[in-house]
């Protein structure tokens, strides 16, 4: 990145001799190691595209070389007389089986395998399945489309133009490109606030299309077993039961007849929550060959037809007081869902949870349109730890309030402070209606600035720019909202986001608990054998850990969003309580006093005043399984069931602070260093926390620099490859400065708030606001992302050139 | 065509077609599955492995080309059972979250250290900078091979296995 | 990810069993030595060769690093990694360090080669521009014997080489001269990634005086070495010296805007990036000079 090979004193000269005792193997919370290691660090994890079966056959899809074009016709002959290819499929055959179309995570349809037209480049069109994927890889090239090609609809700015063909001809009577409209707040007590204000600071923020780009890309093994007719499926699904129930709906198959198993993952980041056409190809690949197919994307695939993430054009407005007091937010955003609306978010929610773009704010208005357009590119829009679009809500709120600061002269932190909801007023609600539960904002903000040595820092910068060097301070606070959710707010095609969870201790005193959530590297087998560790007293070692087959665990919704520490951990810890009431009873008999006269102390009960007198878990297990009678009314066995029902969402925050330098001459940004203090609540295991937080700052790091699927004026995806979409590696990093404060969450049983998003909603914003105060300056006021030296130097020039 | 090369110390011998990648051969042919793969131009670096000594992008070699060479993969790490002290730093420094990366790293690890026994931070980023992770960011998993680096010649004291057990 | 389409494998034994296998084989087939150009374009299928001929074991032959008469001679199959760690190629012609460094990546760079590299002829290939900055000579050897090219000659345009059919670049031949220093500057979007825009140069000093300077620049479309010499050659090194360089080389250059960046920020930055090549150049001279 720099240019100069020559060094001087690099402060990452140094070397690490002492290091944190994460091997503190606590019974519950603490630092432990993780139990997911031993394999993974042994090559022994089991991927999807590690699964090996007998007479396994290998799929590969055909796609779309342009972004909209009428298909004329498609000519399989070559392909189906290649020697080693088996199958060849179409869109026509798929639909004449009724299953050319899928419907989407938002009440949208989109192709399996294209029938009429292709609408994005990189759209499935057919499949060939093969004896082995080099071969089916040849295949592809013998099938023969004829395309005729339409005028593609690239630029979202202007897919509403009436000059613009209509991507989806599909949808009776659909004349334009139009999603739909979607508004929150109160557009004229917005109006009324700004029209007092006495400082108005509007930008135009782009939030360009990035990706997930998990280093495991999308794969399947479909395994359809004729005589039994079960269908068991190998993928990359983030949520194995919504999955098997929605294959159920879609492909008429019997729902206690599919089992989907999601082994390791090799990262999700929210884009394997959709249904691929890859996963359905295979499916149709195996039930029509009646062996295992299976289906493995190469990268290409991954970024031009996977779930991308944001593409949001946001022109944001800030009122204000001349004290700083924010007084209103107001957005117009134009959202570019590509060719089919395939947003995976609760699907009462078409802009995901954007309605949190008021902030950590205590302001008097609000008011937020979103129109939401088609495009000829691929579908999604929901992924890349989102959080549901709240990337895209604090990525805007953050920028407009630096910039309110910018302008008026007021620190960045100050201004901050002088504008937080403040603890007292918990549970706030905000003007767009959002109920956060819990927070100590100033309290979290000056823990970062003292991190950060922050007066120092300005000190330093004041003397840098005398200089005329170009040094910036970024700052960024978050609020976002995990852990969907109420079943009576938020479903998922009807299905409601409550999960269950299910526990049973064996008789020797160990134990099993089963859950509805799957980790992609989270260390869900570690940290939920901690919650119930915690509660019941038994040794995370003991507790074996069982998720992602759908044929042995409990139903729920699956992991992303943050959701599986409010929800599935709030399953796991209640459902221990209940195993312990159960155990209590047991303890009473075995103890011989009554309920009411014992005390627990994690892992045994003993009756109140005489410890001499107690049982352990482990006791109890037995007596639970053992010869002889239990209290009256009480059945034998020592496990619990429980489907957990959220009654709000969490909201987890934090403060940001980003230090730049920013080489003048080449518009080179260096990230100096970052520090990132987080308040999730309750603290389970703190080095998964530290670990989940710095995977969210390079995700920072890379939207702010560098990361962005473009596309040319004639719909080719330029960002097709590692070599164009540009991930960051070490060099690009900082060793990250992380802290925290705990204000756990009133509503949630262990009061833990959820963590795997908040460093990748919260960065981004804190980077660019250091490169924006870096070049304040020389008079610029934004930088768009991704902040390449090239754009960089571009705006220190006075012609900027925005991403899209 | 017929290849032979030692994989891990042992000789193997297999007809592929020439265009058959070593990645491809290790982890299909052969069922080695600890190195994967992850794109398509060499720039993710997940399957990483040595050939003649040397770390190489298995997915950009022919394993023809690797006939006749010596291959040491992530199940050649250990040794008669013995984790490799860069595996035991990457799970006591929380060096890895999916795992994916994961043998790709510990490999380029393991030959900066047996080139470079005390090196940098600044150095270790160096070394890693052709592998991408898109979990642990990074910091964690320098860590990881510092702690290797500083307990190289420290047994194992307890089996790996009992993570999360009582004292 | 992606696969090759079908094609055989021969294995050379010696560099003129590489050339025989090559005039046999015909037009349809290709050298692989590192690999990392050649294969990554075949799994696109950009390349489709019918034969490969994998020259990997001709190390003894094309495989060492040498100083003979007042050159240094380096064999063609030398991989970046050993051109990196070679301290004499450091200490004789510090622009190859600077460069090696921020080639690809450490791991690619164990098996790239120096001669894989200039018969690429990508025109964002930091090696030519090296070459070309350093005067090199590039040894070409067929079945009728050898001849020597100069950079010039050697390198014709993007993908094109004076390398013809049935012959190998064996040797790459670099002159040491007395007074001389050499650095390379580089902007890329992330480590590993392909340059923006590099500038190579080499001064030689002479009682504090510029007695010759050359200039290369990658990925700005500049053809060959950029003449400087009326502003460099017989000055003293300045700053004015340097800006006026550097102006010279923005003015050969012809970039295009691509995701890279704009044409005018490429054309800036091969001067600004030769401005700052010329002062690491000349404090090295500098430097080492009694």
């Amino acid at each position: 990145m720099t240019a100069t090979p020559e060094t001087a004193a690099d402060p990452r000269d140094r070397r690490q001799t002492e290091f944190e005792d994460n091997d503190q193997k606590p019974i519950g919370f603490g630092r432990m190691l993780r139990k997911e290691d031993p394999r993974l660090i042994r090559g022994r994890g089991r991927f999807v595209d590690d699964v090996q079966l007998p007479g396994m056959l290998h799929l590969a899809i055909l796609r779309a070389p342009v972004a909209h074009a009428r298909i004329i016709s498609v000519d399989t002959s070559a392909a189906e007389a290649h020697p080693k290819v088996r199958l060849v499929v179409t869109g026509a055959m798929l639909q004449e089986k009724g299953l050319a179309w899928m419907p989407t995570l938002s009440n949208d349809v989109q192709s399996v395998l294209a029938t009429d037209k292709v609408r994005f480049q990189g759209q499935e069109v057919a499949f060939v399945v093969a004896e082995d994927r080099y071969s089916a890889r040849d295949a592809l090239e013998l099938i023969d489309v004829e395309y005729e090609e339409l005028t593609p609809v690239v630029d979202a700015r202007r897919a509403l133009d009436p000059s613009m063909p209509v991507i989806r001809d599909d949808l009776e009577g659909k004349t334009d490109n139009h999603i739909f409209d979607w508004e929150t707040g109160d557009a004229a007590a917005t109006e009324a606030a700004f029209a007092k204000a006495d400082v108005v600071v509007t930008e135009d923020i782009v939030y360009p299309r990035v990706h997930p780009a998990p280093m495991e890309t999308h794969a399947a093994v479909a395994d359809f077993d004729r005589v039994e007719e079960k269908l068991t499926l190998w993928s990359t699904s983030q949520a194995p039961h919504a999955h098997r129930t929605l294959y159920a709906i879609v492909a008429g198959l019997p729902e206690h007849k599919i089992r989907v198993i999601a082994p390791d993952i090799g990262g999700g980041f929210g884009g394997k929550v959709p249904i691929y056409p890859g996963y359905v190809c295979a499916i149709v690949g195996s039930i029509l060959l009646g062996v295992p197919v299976k289906w493995a994307e190469d990268r290409a695939e991954n970024l031009t037809s996977g779930s991308f993430a944001r593409d949001y054009i946001m022109r944001g407005e800030i009122a204000a007081t001349k004290d700083g007091k924010i007084l209103a937010i107001r957005t117009n955003v134009l959202a570019d869902h590509g060719a089919f609306n395939g947003q995976a978010a609760p699907t009462k929610y078409p802009v995901g949870f954007f309605g949190v773009f008021t902030g950590s704010y205590d302001i008097e208005a609000a008011y937020a349109k979103v129109t939401a357009v088609y495009t000829n590119k691929a579908p999604g829009g929901v992924a890349y730890a989102c959080s549901f679009r709240i990337t895209e809500a604090v990525h805007l709120v953050e920028r407009l309030v630096t910039s309110l600061a910018l302008e008026m002269g007021i620190d960045q932190a100050e201004i901050r402070l002088r504008n937080f909801i403040r603890p007292e007023q918990f549970p706030y609600e905000t003007k767009t209606g959002w109920v956060y539960d819990s927070g100590n904002y100033e309290e979290t903000m000056r823990e970062s600035m003292r991190i950060a040595g922050y007066e120092e820092l300005l000190a330093e910068r004041e003397e840098k720019r005398a200089r005329g060097e170009l040094m910036g301070i970024g700052v960024s606070f978050f609020t976002e909202a995990v852990g969907a959710g109420p079943r009576r707010k938020m479903d998922i095609l009807g299905l409601g986001m409550a999960d269950g969870c299910e526990l049973r201790i064996h008789p020797t005193g160990k134990a099993v608990v089963r859950l509805s959530v799957k980790t992609q590297g989270q260390g869900h087998e570690t940290t939920f054998a901690q919650i119930v560790s915690e509660e019941i007293g038994i040794p995370p070692a003991d507790i074996e850990v069982v998720h992602g087959d759908t044929d042995n665990t409990p139903f729920g919704l699956g992991t992303y969003g943050s959701r599986s520490t409010p929800v599935s951990g709030a399953a796991a810890a209640l459902v221990a309580r209940k195993v312990r009431d159960k155990a209590q009873i047991i303890a009473s008999g075995m103890l011989e006093v009554s309920v009411d006269d014992l005390e627990w102390e994690k892992g045994s009960f003993h009756v109140k005043g005489d410890p001499s007198a107690s049982v352990t878990i482990q006791d109890i297990a037995m007596r639970a399984h053992g010869a002889g009678d239990l209290p009256d009314g009480l059945e034998g066995g020592l496990e619990a069931q429980i489907c957990y029902n959220p009654e709000n969402l969490t909201y987890p925050n934090g403060a940001y602070i980003c230090v730049v330098d920013v080489d003048k001459g080449t518009g080179e940004v260096k990230v100096r260093r970052f520090i990132a203090v987080d308040d999730c609540g309750t603290r389970i295991n703190p080095m998964i926390i530290e670990g989940q937080i710095h995977g969210g700052l390079v995700d920072g790091i890379g939207m702010a620099l560098m990361e962005i699927i473009e596309f040319d004026e004639w719909g080719n995806c330029l960002g097709g490859s590692f070599m164009d979409y540009l991930i960051p590696t070490a060099l690009e990093c900082p060793d990250w400065e992380t802290g925290f404060t705990v204000t756990p969450s009133p509503h949630h049983p262990i009061g833990a708030k959820g963590v795997g998003e908040s460093a990748t909603v919260g960065s981004p914003p804190a980077i660019v606001n250091a490169v924006v105060d870096a070049l304040y300056p020389l008079g610029i006021r934004n930088v768009d992302m991704p902040m390449t030296p090239s754009r960089v130097w571009d705006a220190i020039q006075g012609h900027p050139r925005p991403p899209i | 065509m017929q290849v032979t090369m030692t994989v891990n110390g042992t000789e193997v011998s297999r007809d592929i077609e020439p265009r058959t990648l070593l990645v491809h051969f290790l982890r299909d042919t052969l069922g080695l599955t600890g190195t994967h793969w992850g794109c398509d131009t060499s720039n993710c670096g997940v399957c990483v492995v040595w050939v003649d000594e040397r770390p190489v992008k298995s997915c950009t070699m022919l394993a023809a080309m690797a006939g006749g060479k010596s291959v040491r993969t992530v199940e050649g790490l250990e040794r008669d059972g013995e984790l490799d002290p860069v595996q035991r730093g990457f799970m006591e420094c929380h060096g890895l979250q999916c795992g994916y990366c994961t043998p790709g790293m510990m490999m380029t690890a393991r030959w900066l250290l047996d080139h470079n026994p005390d090196p940098t931070e600044g150095e270790i980023r160096e070394a890693i900078s052709g592998q991408i992770c898109r979990c642990t960011g990074y910091s964690t998993i320098v860590r990881s091979i510092r702690w290797a680096a500083t307990h190289e010649n420290s047994s194992s004291i307890e089996s790996p296995e009992t993570a999360g057990s009582p004292s | 990810m992606q696969v090759p389409s079908p094609f055989e494998y021969e294995r050379a034994q010696s560099v003129q069993h590489a050339i025989a296998l090559l005039e046999r084989l015909g037009e349809d087939a290709r050298v692989v030595a590192g690999g990392h150009s050649l294969l990554p374009m075949m799994k696109l299928r950009l390349a489709d060769p019918e034969y490969l001929v994998d020259i990997n074991d001709l190390r003894e032959e094309l495989g060492y690093i040498t100083v003979e008469g007042g050159e240094v001679r380096i064999g063609a199959l030398v991989r970046h990694a050993d051109l990196l760690a070679d301290e004499n190629l450091a200490a004789l012609f510090p622009i190859i360090r600077d460069a090696e460094r921020l080639i690809a990546d450490p791991v690619v760079r164990n098996w790239g080669t120096l001669g894989g590299s200039l018969c690429q002829a990508d025109p964002s290939e930091d090696l030519t521009t090296v070459c070309e900055a350093l005067d090199a000579q590039c040894v070409i050897t067929g079945s009728s014997g050898q001849r020597v090219v100069s950079m010039a000659e050697f390198y014709r345009g993007p993908y094109e080489t004076a390398v013809g059919e049935a012959e190998l670049l064996t040797e790459v031949r670099l002159p040491i001269r007395p007074g001389g220093a050499s650095a390379y500057q580089k902007v890329k979007r992330r480590a590993g990634d392909w340059p923006v825009a590099a500038s190579g140069v080499a001064v030689w000093l002479d009682g504090g005086t510029v007695t010759d300077a050359r200039v290369a620049l990658t990925a700005v479309g500049a053809e060959g070495v950029v003449d400087v010499s009326d502003v460099l050659v017989g000055a003293t090194p300045s700053e004015e010296v340097f800006a006026a360089a550097g102006a010279l080389a923005s003015a050969a250059s012809a970039p295009v805007t691509d995701s890279r960046g704009s044409a005018e920020y490429k054309r800036h930055l091969a001067g600004e990036l030769t401005v700052r090549a010329l002062r690491s150049a000349v404090e090295r001279a500098l430097s080492s000079t009694p």
